[in-house]
């Protein structure tokens, strides 16, 4: 989809700075990406999240009827592989890359199962 | 209170491909730990996936066989969630645009018939393998884990069945059925104890005639079909009391411990799962035009519920016909037949001394030493007479640890019963000759001593007489 300025200025107007309230759970979002974020930073990066959910909110108002939803921007389906073996990577240098490693196997810290 | 059990199956299906989901790594079971890798399925940075097509037609193939829905477009989603057994931190999965959709599979209990609803069948990409260390084995202990990659990308189909099951004994046909479907589809080995066929289970129990669901546990680990029906078993009991004592059920997942006989809480989570699914931006959507689906359905071969009507027609009972189709016996008992056996007569050597040894040996149908023509061939020779039905069960158990075909194994076992007539009736009238006051017993009508005299003869002829022949001759003489 091509979005000009002057085509997004179009859509704005008329259209409320907030149709619904944004609520954001930025620490919840945090935790979900494993990220250590000051109290300072969960506050810049909430007000930011929360300007491109707003944002978001605006398309979403748009009228839709009648428009077969984008799975992908790429005009092209099926793009696939015939079931053929391609040659794999040497173990040792797989393995170099790893911080721990035992008997061939990648050695990481405990975790838990089924999370 | 009476409590209705509801019981619904996820099973996941390793597919025998060539080669993984999105990139061209060797799909084997046994390989050195991380010897099949690449830079997408190891989730190097800039790596691209693309599908296996194979896998794909494999997936639709299944769920035409379940009576499913082509999706005219389906999409693959990212599953995401931090994983050591995921190295891109997200699973390639399908969402809410899975390939098939709507079928069903038809089971035979001790019940009766039951229809159990598929909700849909879809594709994604398995993980790696961990083996977690520390103090007592525990999962989750904290040694650390060891990670093989080599599992990570095989092509994995998931199996989603309604809510309809109703017993534990339900889910092990149901089970059972599914399995023998993808053996015969020929897309999987469905091995449970190697995990390239896995089933989970959602129970929950609610009062009897309502109409919403209770909660619901999740019970995983059960690498066994036996296992699968003793778990859910267990967990019906364990819910029961706590119902009954007016307590809760608290949603959970569950692991089965096969020697303890029973469930066990896994430790619990601080926050549901939240997996935030969006579309694989690297993939473009799937779309199935109705010409290659009706192709996949015209190919589809024969379905274990048409095999078994196929041998109930033939004269196999229908609880034997259930054994050779969900034991893999059907095309060693359609060479066997081919060959001139009698349908009921095979039936009844491959469910009983071929499937026993099966189980003994842990071993599976193609590994046989014993092909359809061989079975047929020792029909052959106790129907002639040439054995007896104890020395063709050691001619069997002969051919099965090799020793070659039937009449060779017979011949080197000397267990080819005397057809001889003369060399018979010589041998019956000196077991006769050695006990007057026996044959005295007999002719004044005791006819228990006759089994004992047939026993004589069969001692003096090393067993490789026809009884049958020899208690007439004895008759004969008294």
């Amino acid at each position: 989809m091509v979005c000009s300025g002057a085509l997004l200025g179009e859509i704005a107007v008329g259209v409320p700075s907030r149709l619904v309230p944004i609520d954001i759970d930025i620490a919840k979002v945090a935790r979900l990406a494993r990220l250590g974020l000051s109290e300072e930073e969960l506050a810049a990066y909430g007000s930011q999240l929360e300007s491109i959910l707003e944002h978001a909110a605006r398309v979403q108002a748009l009228p839709t009827e009648g428009v077969e939803p984008t799975a992908h921007p790429l005009p092209m389906v099926n793009a696939h592989r015939s079931d053929e073996i391609e040659p794999t990577l040497d173990r040792d240098e797989v393995l170099a890359q790893a911080p721990d490693h035992v008997d061939g196997f990648f050695k990481v810290p405990a975790f838990l199962e089924d999370e | 209170m009476t409590w209705e059990v509801v019981i619904g199956i996820e099973t996941h299906v390793e597919l025998r491909t060539e080669s993984k989901m999105f990139c061209g790594c060797p799909v084997g079971f046994g390989a050195e730990p991380n010897t099949a890798v690449c830079p997408v399925c190891l989730g190097l940075p800039g790596a691209l996936p693309v599908p296996n097509e194979k896998a794909i037609e494999w997936t639709m193939r299944l769920g035409l066989a379940l009576d499913c829905d082509v999706t005219q477009q389906s999409l693959f989603h990212r599953k995401n969630y931090f994983y050591a057994d995921m190295p891109k931190n997200y699973q390639i999965s399908q969402f809410d645009f899975p390939l098939c959709v709507g079928g069903h599979l038809d089971v035979t209990t001790s019940d009766g018939d039951r229809r159990i609803g598929i909700t849909r069948v879809h594709l994604e990409e398995d993980t790696g393998k961990s083996t977690h260390l520390g103090e007592g084995g525990r999962i989750g202990s904290s040694g650390g884990a060891l990670v093989d990659f080599n599992r990570a990308g095989i092509p994995l189909m998931e199996v989603v069945s309604e809510p309809d099951i109703r017993t534990p004994e339900e889910a092990r046909v149901y089970a059972q059925e599914l399995r023998a479907v993808v053996l015969a589809l020929g897309v999987s080995d469905a091995r449970l104890e190697e995990g390239s066929m896995r089933f989970d289970a959602n129970i929950s129990l609610r009062s009897e005639g309502a109409t919403e669901l209770g909660v619901k546990v999740e019970v995983k680990n059960m690498n066994s079909l036996r296992s699968l029906q003793r778990a859910l078993s267990h967990e019906i009991e364990r819910q029961t009391k706590i119902l009954d004592e007016g307590g809760a059920i608290a949603q959970e997942t569950r692991h089965w411990d096969e020697e303890a006989g029973r469930t066990e809480a896994g430790r619990s989570k601080e926050e549901a799962s939240d997996y935030r699914y969006f579309s694989e931006p690297d993939l473009v959507p799937l779309v199935v035009t109705d010409e290659v689906v009706a192709g996949l359905r015209s190919e589809l071969p024969e379905l274990p519920a048409q095999t078994g009507a196929r041998f109930e027609a033939a004269g196999v009972d229908s609880i034997a016909a259930r054994v050779l189709v969900g034991g893999s016996l059907g095309s060693l008992f359609d060479e066997a037949v081919v060959a001139g056996a009698a349908a009921p007569e095979v039936a009844k050597w491959l469910t009983g001394e071929v499937t026993a040894h099966l189980n003994r040996e842990g071993a599976d149908p193609p590994a046989l030493s014993l092909d359809g023509a061989a079975l047929a061939e020792l029909i052959a020779m106790v129907e002639a007479g040439d054995l007896s039905s104890t020395a063709a069960k050691q001619v069997l158990e002969g051919v099965l640890t090799g020793e070659g075909q039937p009449r060779q194994v017979a011949e080197a076992r000397d267990l080819i019963q005397i057809r001889d007539e003369e060399a018979l009736a010589e041998a019956v009238a000196a077991v006769v000759a050695a006990h007057p006051e026996e044959m005295g017993r007999i002719a004044d009508g005791d006819g228990k001593l006759i089994g004992f005299l047939v026993g004589q003869v069969m001692k003096a002829t090393g067993g490789k007489a026809d009884p049958r022949r020899v208690s007439e001759l004895i008759r004969e003489s008294s």
